[in-house]
Parts: structure tokens; sequence; C-alpha cells
């Protein structure tokens, strides 16, 4: 494993995995809190839309990918608030939306779409430095919200109907969450896929939650498995021949599953609190 | 208006997809009153305390809390929503959860600072939740959950405390603990209070009023079996417990 290193599309591989597991351990800490997994879903899929767009108009797929995901996720936002729409039509007619405009417009473009593939499933042996430069920044960006927004989102996501109340702008925070969601769904999306993006934001999260009731531990812990699961899983796709995006995918909802299973039988050996 | 006016409601109309939810209250709150509010489920109650908020806008009327709209005076009013509606599993500890409730005097993008939380100990000392502040919401009992909501409520200094269906979480044992706190709060600001349970509203409040759609209120402390039967649209029967002092209901 460690003479892999030595090659510099595994250091890109390896530091393309650590910046994923920033982004999607804070970010996925308030997609599993604040219950928008299928909204983040959402969100990833229609940036396939943008994908496709880039490969028609010929500049960077990811660029348009980000652009789409900011743009449904501002939508979404924005309808679910606005509208009578309930919450989950919205997320799938966005969700749906985005991936037939993908489709169209890769039909659209002349020839071959290179890549494409590890749009849809990832390739974290395949990032290409200018992208490692990109997710550095967003993972800046999204550092530097939470940071100084922390005691808006935590307001946000335990208790809306209080949070107006107390005079909180709370319908611009959640579009800001919301477009979070977008930025982190464009810095995993070279690492698994857009595709798998939900898993990202939802397992290391979900896993964190099973050990600690405290929200920034929680990011921390959902920080170094999301890192445990990205190492983890490309020494196991290098080991094995497999690919990279789902073969991380498939470890961590192993470990989740193997945590919830080891939680229930744990519980049920203590006795009862009075 | 007087200046003393807490809560004044002027002919305020609210409706929900053209069915009217409130119809026509009027209602005014002094300072240091205790007005409990009854009326079955659905008959408005948690849409009026939304008005005195102004998480909804009413159809036709007026609303001022404290002399502006309500809107202005977010930063006098303290909420305690029913426990129901949160998740409790929510990874967030009780100290965090009461200094929410300094928000409206910490404003966006600033940091919590001494004052906030020298005001959370202070809320939470008040309802003897001071040695449970580390603990994660959802570990409390029910009673212990609503103190610490009273506590958020309390840690902005508000005027006017606004209690929703308080006592549904609340064992009955717990209970006549609870109103004693209300009872000593009541001493520093007004209290509204939404609750379905008429006997035990009616030993600890000053004032009640019924709602259902429309308010049936006259400043005091009695109900007749008139009002209570316009409010539950049905004739109900007010058995007297032990525990219920008699002055409550006039002889008829």
């Amino acid at each position: 494993m460690f003479d892999a290193f030595q090659f510099e599309f595994m250091r890109n591989a390896l530091m393309a995995g650590l910046l994923a597991s920033i982004a999607c351990g804070i970010v996925g800490v308030y997609v599993v809190v604040k219950k928008i997994v299928s909204m983040s879903g959402s969100i990833a899929h229609a940036s396939f839309g943008g994908i496709g767009l880039g490969y028609l108009l010929k500049f960077s797929p990811v660029l348009g990918a980000m652009v789409f995901a900011l743009l449904s996720a501002l939508t979404m936002g924005l309808v679910t608030r606005k509208t009578k729409l309930p919450e989950d039509t919205a997320t799938g007619i966005l969700w749906a939306l985005g991936m037939a405009l993908g489709v169209i417009f890769i039909g659209l473009s002349a020839g071959y779409a290179p890549d494409l593939m590890s749009y849809l499933f990832g390739n974290i042996l395949t990032v290409p430095v200018s992208d490692i430069y990109l997710m550095m920044a967003l993972d800046v960006v999204i550092l530097g919200i939470v940071v100084a927004f922390y005691k808006e989102f935590l307001l946000l996501s335990f208790d809306e109907e209080f949070s107006t109340a107390v005079g909180m702008p709370v319908n611009g925070l959640y579009l800001l969450l919301l477009c979070m969601v977008a930025l982190t769904v464009v810095v995993l999306i070279r690492v698994v896929g857009m595709i798998l993006v939900i898993a990202m934001l939802t397992f290391p999260a979900a896993l964190a939650r099973q050990f600690t009731h405290d929200m920034k531990k929680m990011m921390l812990l959902a920080v170094v498995f999301g890192m445990m699961f990205t190492m983890g899983g490309l020494w196991l796709s290098y080991a094995l021949n497999l690919a990279s995006g789902a073969t991380i995918i498939l470890l961590s909802g192993l470990v989740l599953l193997l945590s919830y299973i080891l939680t229930a039988i744990f519980k049920k050996a203590k006795p009862e609190r009075a | 208006m007087t200046d003393s006016d807490v809560v004044r409601l002027e002919h305020v109309w609210v409706s929900y997809n053209g069915t009217s939810a409130l119809e026509d209250i009027n209602l005014r709150v002094a300072e240091h009153d205790f007005l409990g509010i009854i009326g079955p489920n659905g008959g408005g109650k948690s849409t009026l305390l939304k008005v005195i908020l102004g998480l909804i806008q009413p159809d036709k009327g007026m609303v001022t809390v404290l002399g502006n709209p309500p809107v202005k005076s977010r930063c006098s009013v303290g909420y305690v929503p029913q426990t129901s509606h949160f998740s409790l599993d929510f990874p967030v500890s009780v100290w965090d959860v009461v200094l929410m409730g300094r928000y409206g005097r910490t404003g966006l993008l600033k940091r919590y600072g001494r004052p906030d939380k020298d005001a959370a100990q202070k809320a939470l000392m008040r309802v003897g939740m001071l040695d449970h502040a580390g603990a994660q919401i959802g570990d409390l009992s029910g009673g212990q959950q609503q103190r610490a909501f009273i506590a958020r409520a309390l840690v902005g200094e508000p005027r006017l405390l606004l209690l929703d269906e308080p006592t549904a979480s609340v064992d009955s044992a717990m209970q006549t603990e609870f109103y004693e706190l209300l009872a000593n709060l009541k001493k520093e600001m007004s209290i509204i209070m939404v609750s379905h349970d008429i006997g035990a509203v009616s030993v600890f409040v000053d004032k009640i009023a019924c709602l259902n759609v429309q308010l049936y209120y006259h400043g005091s402390k009695e109900i007749t079996p008139e009002i209570l039967e316009a409010t539950y649209k049905c004739p109900v029967q007010l058995i007297a417990h032990g525990d219920i002092p008699h002055r409550v209901l006039r002889e008829h």
C-alpha cells in the first residue's frame, strides 16, 4: 500500500479523500440532524444537468455541476418555503429534471463524453490537481460559513419556530444551509460520484451520532470517520481491484450497519433506565 | 390605549384555507396578569399564541405587544412551545438549548458573551435545572425538559411569557411544583398559558378565557356553564374535586 504513494495519482487520491471528508463530515451532520437527506440527494442528482451542460458547451463539467447544484438548492429552498408544494414532491421533481437535462445535454454534445463515468460513480484515482485546489477552496468556504453561523445553524436545526420567534432570519439561513450542501456535493463528486454523494453526506454523520450528543464533537468524529472510510475504501479498492467510489460507500455502509446492530444488542443487554 | 396593556388584540381574524381559526378576537392582558386560555383541541389556542408572537399574520384586526407590533417586541417575549414538537434525540445539551433564548439579545453572527452565559446560569438556577446543564436534552424526563424550555424562555428576560400546553408532558405530581414556579414568575412578568386541562388551570391562574374560534373572556376567573357550553359546543359537567377551591365557580 505505502509503495503506492510514490505515485502522484495516489497522493492526489489521498488528498482528495481528506478534503472530501472535511466537507461531508461537517455538512453531513446538518443534513442528518435537520433531516434533509433526500433533499440533499435531489441537489446532488440535479447537478448532473450542469455536468451535461459542461460537456455540451465545452466548459468544465465540475463548474457546471456547481452552478446547477447551487441553483437547485436555491430553487428547492424557495419552493418549499414560499409555495404550498409538499417538500418531497419538490424533491422528486428537481431530482428527475436535473438528471433528464443532463442526459439530453450529453446526447446533444458531439461525440464521446470522456470521464462521464467518473462524475457519475466517482474515481478517486483520477482526481486532477485543479479539482483538488477547487475542493480545498470549497472546504475553506464551508468551514468559514459554519464557524461564522454555528449558533444560527444550531437554532435552525433544532427549532425553526422558536428561531423565528426570537427574530432570526430563518429562511435566509435555510437557503445558506442548502447552498452549503450544494458546495459539498461539488467537493464529493470526483471522489464518490454524484449518484453516491448522498451516502457520504449521511453515513459518517449518522455513525458519529451513535457516539456523541455534542454537535461539534459529532462533526469532528464525522470528519474522522469520513477519512477512515475514504482511506480504507481506497486501500480495499486498490487491493481487490474494485471501483473506488463504490468500495468507499460499501465500506462505510457496512460499518454503519454493524454499529447499529451492535448498539441494538448492547441496549438489549443493558437493563432499562428507570 | 393605556400603557399598562402588555397584549392587546382588537377584532383579530385568522383563517387557514378559507376556514376560520380565530373570529373577531378581542383581548387585553395587563402587566402581571396570569391568563389561562382553555378550549378544545383545534379551537385556535396555539394560533392565538402565534399571532401574539408575530409568527402568524392575522387577516384582519390589530395586534400590539408592549405597545408595538408583535415582531418588534420579540425581544421581550418568552415562548415555551409544546415539547412534543421536538425530535428529542437531537445532539444538543440543556445549556445550549437555554442559550438559544438569548438569540434576540445577541443577534446574527455574534457569539454568546458573558452576560448571555450569566443569564443562562440564572435561568437554569431559577427552574432548578443547573445540575443538568450538561445533559443531552433527550435524556431528561418530561418535567425536566419542560423546565429547560421554560429556562430558555426566561433567559431573554421577557416581560411576557407564553406557554403552549405546558402540562401535557408533566405528570400530576410535578404539576404543583410547576405552577408554584409560575406563581413566582408572575411577580415579574405577564403570563399567558394555553391548556386543555380546565381543572389545573382554574386553580392557579388569575383570569380565564375560553377559546373555540371565538373568545369568551370577561377579565375574571369565573367561567359559567354557559360559557363552557359555548366553548365546547356540548354540555360540560364541572366536577369540583377536593383540591379545587370553590371560588372557581360562583354559585348559580
